[in-house]
This record gives C-alpha cells, structure tokens and sequence, in this order.
C-alpha cells in the first residue's frame, strides 16, 4: 500500500480536520490532552458490523472510531480504549498484543481504559468479547502505526519502507545500519492516521510479546496498597452519601420524616419522588443521618424461593425475546424407537455475584457538567444512565473507571453512580456513595434462576438419536447441544423472574451444561457406557473431543473406579469460543459428614493464548467460583426480602473449600484468540455432581447441590 | 467527638472521630489511607485486615477508641525503603491476585501468620487464612504465595 492510499492529516489544535471522518476529537481536545505525535484512529469497518452481528444497545455501531493509539515524541505509547480491567488481566493481555505488533517492549506500553472523555465509545466489558474482538481492533491500529513508522523513515531516508524493519521502539536500515527510535521519527509530528482495512497480523506461531507469561500490569500497585479503586477515590470537600432503601421490593413509601436527620450538624437530606437520601460531612454520620430518618413503607406480597420454579414455568415473560427454538428432526417419533429414555429436570437458584469492593461512586457536578468515578463494566452505559437522569446530554458527563475490585457481570449497571450524583447536587459539593455489603446483597441484580427440563433418547449401543432441552428463566447461552443427535428439539422461555436478574458469568451457560452434562452422565449410566466412552461417541467437534482427551489423560481417568468415598466425574462444554473439559474427584465421609471436591483437572483452549499466567489464573478462578454456585450459594427470599445478605450467611468459597487444581491449557496458535473470562466456570458442576453420583448413586440435579444434606439423608 | 492519636505505619496521625467509629472507617474517610479495604464491614471477608501491636485484626471489628493504644500497621506500612516485604514479593511474584482488592487482607493475615509459624504446614495455612475472601478464587496461588513468602523469609533471616 502507498501514502496516497493513507489519508494523513496535519491536525492543529484538534480543529475541524476531522470532519470528513465524522470523527468528534474536537469535542475530546484530544491532542491538547496527548501533545504531538502520531494519533491512529481506527474505524469501524463492514468487517465489524458483521462480526458483532447484534445492536449496541441504541448505538448500531461506534459513531466514530473504535480505538486510539497515540506515539508520543517521547516514544511513549498510549493506546485508548474503552473495555476496562476488573481483574481478568484484560490491561495486560491487550498491550502485549499492541507490542507485539507495534515492535515495542511491553513496558513501553501504557493503556488507558474506561475513561469516557478520553476513549472511545464501546459498549462493555461482558461477553467475553474484549480478547476477539478489541484485540484485532488495537493488533490492527498498532501493525498500522508500526508501517506508517517504516513510511516516515523511508520518506526521511529516501529509501523503500519494505527494505525496512521495526524493532524494539525503532526502525532500522539493514543495508547502513542507521536507526531512528520510534519518539525520533514522531517528535515534532502532529499527525493522525484513519485506519479502515485490516492490516496484515502477524501470525500467532511467530508471538514474541503476545502468547507469553507477561505480569500483571502495574502489579505492584496492587500489593503496596497504592492502586486506587472506585471506592478510594477522594475528592476536595468530598461529602459521604447514603441512600434510604425500601423494606422490600416493589414497595410504595406510605410516609417519610426526615426532621431528625436534618437537625443533625453538616447533614443535607435530598428527597425526589421515591428518592431518599442524606450527604454528611464523614461516613459515620451519613450513617447516623439514615438511621433517624423515620419511614414506612408498603411492601406487596411476592413470591418466595418456596414454588419459585413452578411460577416461572407458569409465568411466561411475552414480552422479552423467546431466543431461539432449535429444531431438527422430530423428537417425538425418535423417542418411540429409543431403546433407552431419560427424562428429569434440573434447578439452578438465583445467585449474587458479591464482588468484594461493594458498589462505589464519587460525584462532582462543575455547572451543568458531571463527573463520576464508578465501578462499572459498562462506563458509556452508565454515562448514558447518567445523561437521562439529570437531563444532560451525554458529552456533559464524564465516567472514569479505575480498575476495580470485579464485577462478574454483576456491575453493569449505575445505580451508585446515580445516586452520588444527586446528592452532589444538591449539596453543591462531590458526594461518595459506597454501599454496605447488604446493600450489594439486596439492591443489585442476581443470576437468574431457572428450571430446565431434558428428555433423551439413545440406542442400546449408546448413539444419541433424540434430545429435548427446555430452559425456564435462567437463559439462552449453550443451550444447543454440542453432541450429534439427528433430532433435536431445544427451546428457551422467557420467564417472569420475581427477583431483578442480569448478567454474570457464564450466565446460563452454567445452568444449561450443568443440566445438560448431568444428562448425559445420566444416559451413560443407563446404557452401561464409561461417561467419557458415551460422549466421545456422540461428538464430532474435534475441539470439544481435544479437551475432553486432554483433561482424561492429566486426570488418569479411568485408571481407579469410583468407590463410596471417592467419586469420579467428567463434563465439558463449549461457550463463546472456548472449549472446557471438566474431571473431578470428590471425597466423602461416611454418614454424610463431608463431600468435598478434592481435585479438579480443566483443559481448556480458546485458540491462541496471548497470556498463559492470566489465562490460566482466570480459569483456576472460574474453577473456585464455580464451587460456590455448585455446592451451597444461593439467594433465599420472601416476600421481596433478601433473607442471606450477609457473609455469614452466603456462603462464598474459601480456602477450606478449594480442591487441588490442574489448568491444561492447549494452546491453539492456528486459530484466532477467544475471550476467556467466563466459559471456564461451566463444566464443575456437572462434574462434581457426576462425580458425587459414581460414589453415592445419589444424582443432584439442582444447584446448590447441598450434597452433605442429601447423602446424610440417604446413608440414614 | 474524641479526638484520638494513632500510631499507623511508624507516624502518630491525629484525629478527630466519635469514639466507635470503626479504625477502617477512619483510617479509609478520614487519614486517606485506603489500602485497607471494606468488603462487609461485619468481620466476615478479612479485607480490611491489619497488624494490631504485630496481630492480624479486622479493622472493621476495631473502633478508633480501642486502637488509640496500639501500633498499628497497613499495606502501606510493609514496604521498607522501596524494598517490599517477602510476603508482598510472594505475592508479586506469583501473580497471587486477580483483581487485587483481598489483597492486602491477603497480605497483612498471611505477614502474621508467619511471624507466629515461621514454617506452617498448608493445613496451618489454611486455617489461618480462612476468614479472608477472595471472590476471584486465586486461593490455589495466595497458598503457594504464602510458601514463597515462607521460604523468602527465611532466606532473609540467614543473610
């Protein structure tokens, strides 16, 4: 490609330039902000409408560009972008992409995430879409910048760009040994450079940065205290904000008395529509302020855990998406030739994600215009939230995402931010809200329960001719089996949810393989077929077999049988591009003492791994979560009350409850990287209630397995 | 109000608080000093885990009253002339965090614990550091961090 090819602008002041691009830099005084250099925007291209293949949440697409990266006459680089670090390593992954195509040290690297008036637009960090999707964005803006560089030095040179080679921050003449660094050829530089096409990568196979052990950025930040949350952030004159809540949900305030609170010294109590809440001069006496304001609430009747999953069969939700219905063949008529029928249904509850910094958000209002530091997965959504509460237009808000204490898919969503808001204003001065672990307990969003129904038909030589899967509530991911069954008949049902529900890891793809791996351990068992044996027989997806064979043989499975105090199990799965294979061993003492999940093996592969050290902790992590879910968390309810919103009384895992882990990664260099942050949560269940199943012959088909109530009750 | 004196990480910190506030609070809303972490405030995470005259205390279970008397030392205490501490090297080392904020909890519990065993056994270790949460679930590194951290100190105390 030639420079004529590449449009190259000089940019003064970031003025209006940028128009023919429909680009907004003015509105971000981006270069005031970055100084000289070389800017590379890219922009959205055809290529990624069709990948995305879904609406951005009112947004069709990014309006303007998906990623910056900035080389500063320092040789500096600072790459932009939206997607933020909750602990999935994800700051670190995408800049050892960006050196290795920019020919860089890592080090050289800083990114700068979830800023809204600095970043680009995107829509969040979930999905597991940051690895696939921001990755090729900002490997194509880096190998862009790094041929734009080879350009300038062969314009200063007089020579050919090609005869030239990037490395290490500079670019260098083979045939006279001259270099120029990176910061020598950008100083003094005003330009930006529009990137549209995709730019040749380089291939995985040849990863020098990407695909290594690197650090967590800013590691020791973290270790020395240093690293500020969105709950540690301080602002001048900074007041501390509380928020009354309700006595359940749904409920309608019948009367409020605020006098109390108010005589209290420095205390200013907001009150808008069903909006409570006081600023105080410190956090104590925020507290002591809520606490005197008097109110009395009318709580309506609701449902309880208690016939949760009857009511969600029987309260189709019309008018959210259905998803999709899966058919093939006719269940029906192959289940009348079935030598061997199994038909159960399975329970997943509502669960809390219960990140461990709670809710956070600090406030400031400058005249018309806000800024918010929050902990929010999605910081344009918040900005939007924002926006339509204070009837401001998004460009006056401005969201800063320091990296958090995580999310799970749990911190969509910008009630604290909200609220900080609010109270800011009306006390004129910056408000932190920071929510009680009750708070986080009762007033975010849960993992949706559900109840999910399978019937399968197999041959006496354990082919699968007929699968039914139906989910109730909980959701559509990995509902579709990734078995060869010839009829098929697969179904999602939007349910009521009595509780507010969203998103977290894996979402249903836990519930449906949970229910589905169960299933299959089930028909195993019915055909008189080894577990691995009978889904080897049944697969065709080679990345699916690969792990499934790889996790079998670190686990030596097969090689000891089961006993009453040692089970053994196996599941597996794949979701987002990553593929999981699942082997447990599980203890138990007689009478039911204890059931214990002694040891895990994971294979795991999503193609090219960029991090091997992050990977394999966000899989070990998935692992550990995913006992909690299996084994004993579980939201209890009544009456549109929390009745567990405290440790002590959800459990979460502990130190105590971690088995032995093995992660075996493999490492697929041919094929295109997959995010990884959520499929690795799927396969425990299944596998350590197929495992508690080969000891006990007792099958726990709903999460939690509580298995020590059920083998207690069993061995009397 | 009462107005307290605090020894924290080597400095006396003046201050003025109501008598049961709780040290975490104080030392996070008032001294600025948020390394310690809040994460339930009901003595049930372990996040907001100090030193207390050399002993791993919830900060939220301590009210400034009662730590007036004490030394008390946090995250930001431990590193000593830019050098960390064994047991932050450990856990650097390891990469023994994901989103990092058990850490200093993680930190402070296991700085502790090996003043008291200079040599646990991973039962002992366990045990230990139970109270303390990490929802990301790096148990399985915190644990060989902590070993490090062992064998880092003990290779100090020969030098």
């Amino acid at each position: 490609m030639n420079s004529q090819d590449r449009p190259m602008l000089e940019l003064a002041d970031g003025a209006s330039h940028d128009q023919p691009y429909g680009l907004q830099l003015d509105r971000r005084n981006f270069l005031k902000v970055l100084g000289g250099g070389l800017l590379v925007c890219l922009t959205p291209t055809s290529a990624w409408t069709q990948e995305s293949g879904r609406s951005f949440g009112g947004h069709e697409l990014p309006k303007d560009v998906g990623a910056w990266l900035h080389i500063a006459a320092d040789g500096q680089v600072k790459v932009f972008t939206g997607k933020v670090e909750v602990g999935q390593n994800i700051r670190t992954s995408l800049a050892q992409l960006v050196a290795e195509e920019l020919r860089v040290p890592f080090d050289a690297i800083t990114m700068v995430m979830g800023d809204t008036d600095l970043v680009p637009w995107d829509m969040g960090t979930f999905g597991s879409r940051s690895t696939p999707t921001m990755g090729p964005q900002l490997r194509t803006m880096a190998a862009a910048a790094r041929e734009m560089l080879l350009e300038m030095a062969g314009q200063r040179w007089h020579v050919e760009p090609a005869s030239l080679t990037a490395a290490d921050s500079r670019v260098s003449d083979p045939n006279t040994s001259r270099t120029f660094t990176y910061g020598e050829l950008t100083r003094g530089e005003k330009l930006v450079k529009i990137v549209s096409a995709k730019e040749s990568l380089t291939p995985a196979a040849e990863w020098k940065t990407a695909g290594t052990a690197v650090h967590k950025a800013e590691g020791r930040e973290f270790v020395t205290g240093k690293h500020k949350y969105p709950s540690d952030i301080a602002r001048p004159e900074m007041l501390f904000g509380a928020v009354l809540r309700p006595d359940g949900f749904n409920a309608t305030l019948e009367s409020v008395d605020t006098s109390a609170a108010e005589k209290l010294p420095g205390v200013k109590v907001v009150r808008d529509g069903e909006f409570t809440g006081v600023a105080a001069p410190d956090a104590i006496t925020a507290q002591d302020a809520l606490s005197a304001i008097q109110a009395k609430w009318k709580v309506p009747e609701q449902p309880s855990n208690k016939g949760l999953f009857e009511y969600m069969k029987s309260n189709p939700e019309t008018g959210r998406d259905q998803g999709l219905q899966h058919v093939a063949g006719s269940v029906a008529q192959a289940m009348e030739g079935a030598d061997l029928k199994l038909e159960e249904q399975y329970t997943v509850a509502y669960i809390a994600h219960a990140p461990l910094e709670p809710r956070a958000a600090v406030a400031e209002w400058e005249g018309d215009k806000l800024t918010v530091w929050t902990g929010t997965q999605r910081p344009f959504g918040v900005r939007d939230e924002l926006a339509q509460a204070f009837h401001i237009a998004p460009e006056q808000v401005r969201v800063i995402q320091p990296d958090m204490g995580s999310g799970y898919g749990g911190k969509h969503t910008g009630e604290t931010a909200i609220e900080a808001a609010r109270l800011a204003r009306a006390a004129s001065k910056p408000v932190k809200v920071v929510w009680t672990r009750q708070e986080e307990f009762t007033w975010a969003y849960f993992r949706p329960a559900g109840l999910i129904e399978i019937r399968a038909g197999a041959q006496r030589d354990g082919k699968l001719i007929a699968w039914e899967h139906h989910n109730y509530n909980s959701g559509p991911s990995a509902i579709t089996t990734p078995y060869a069954v010839p009829n098929q008949l697969i179904q999602y049902h939007a349910a009521k949810s009595p509780l507010r529900q969203g998103s977290y890891r894996g979402l249903a793809s836990t519930a449906n393989n949970f229910a589905r791996e169960s299933h299959m351990d089930g028909m195993a068992h019915a055909v008189g077929m080894d577990p691995l044996e009978l889904r080897l027989k049944n697969l065709d997806d080679a990345r699916l077999r690969a792990v499934f064979e790889a996790a079998a043989e670190k686990f030596g499975w097969g090689r000891v049988k089961s006993t009453p105090e040692h089970g053994f199990g196996i599941a597996g799965g794949t979701e987002k591009g990553g593929y999981v294979a699942t082997c447990a061993e599980v203890e138990i003492e007689p009478a039911g003492k204890k059931v214990r999940i002694r040891r895990i093996v994971q294979a795991w592969e999503s193609g090219a791994v960029v991090n091997p050290d992050g990977l394999r902790n966000q899989i070990m992590g998935a692992i550990v979560q995913g006992i909690g879910g299996t084994l004993f968390e579980q939201i209890l309810f009544a009456n549109g009350r929390i009745l567990n919103p405290h440790f002590a009384q959800y459990r979460v895992p502990r130190f105590s409850d971690t088995p032995m882990v093995e992660v075996v990664l493999l490492d697929r260099r041919d094929l295109p990287s997959a995010g990884a942050g959520e499929t690795g949560i799927v396969g425990l269940a299944p596998a350590a209630s197929n495992a508690i199943f080969a000891a006990t012959g007792i099958r726990l088909r709903n999460m939690p397995m509580t298995p020590r109530d059920a083998v207690a009750k069993k061995q009397g | 109000m009462g107005n307290y004196v605090l020894h924290i990480n080597g400095t006396q910190l003046r201050v003025s608080a109501p008598p049961d506030e709780t040290l975490l609070s104080v030392m996070r809303n008032r001294l600025n000093l948020t390394g310690t972490k809040y994460g339930c405030g009901e003595g049930q995470c372990g996040a907001c885990t100090v030193l207390l005259d050399g002993r791993a205390t919830r900060s939220c279970m301590v009210s400034v009253a009662q730590a007036a008397n004490t030394k008390i030392v946090t995250i930001e205490g431990l590193e000593q002339n830019g050098k960390l501490s064994p047991v932050q090297q450990a856990f650097l080392d390891e990469g023994a965090f994901q989103c990092g904020y058990c850490t200093s909890g993680m930190i402070l519990r296991a700085t502790s614990l090996l003043r008291e065993l200079h040599n646990p056994s991973e039962e002992q270790i366990v045990e230990a550091m139970d109270g303390n949460v990490c929802r990301c679930g790096t148990y399985p590194r915190i644990l060989e961090a902590v070993k490090r951290a062992q064998r880092l100190q003990a290779q100090g105390a020969k030098r």
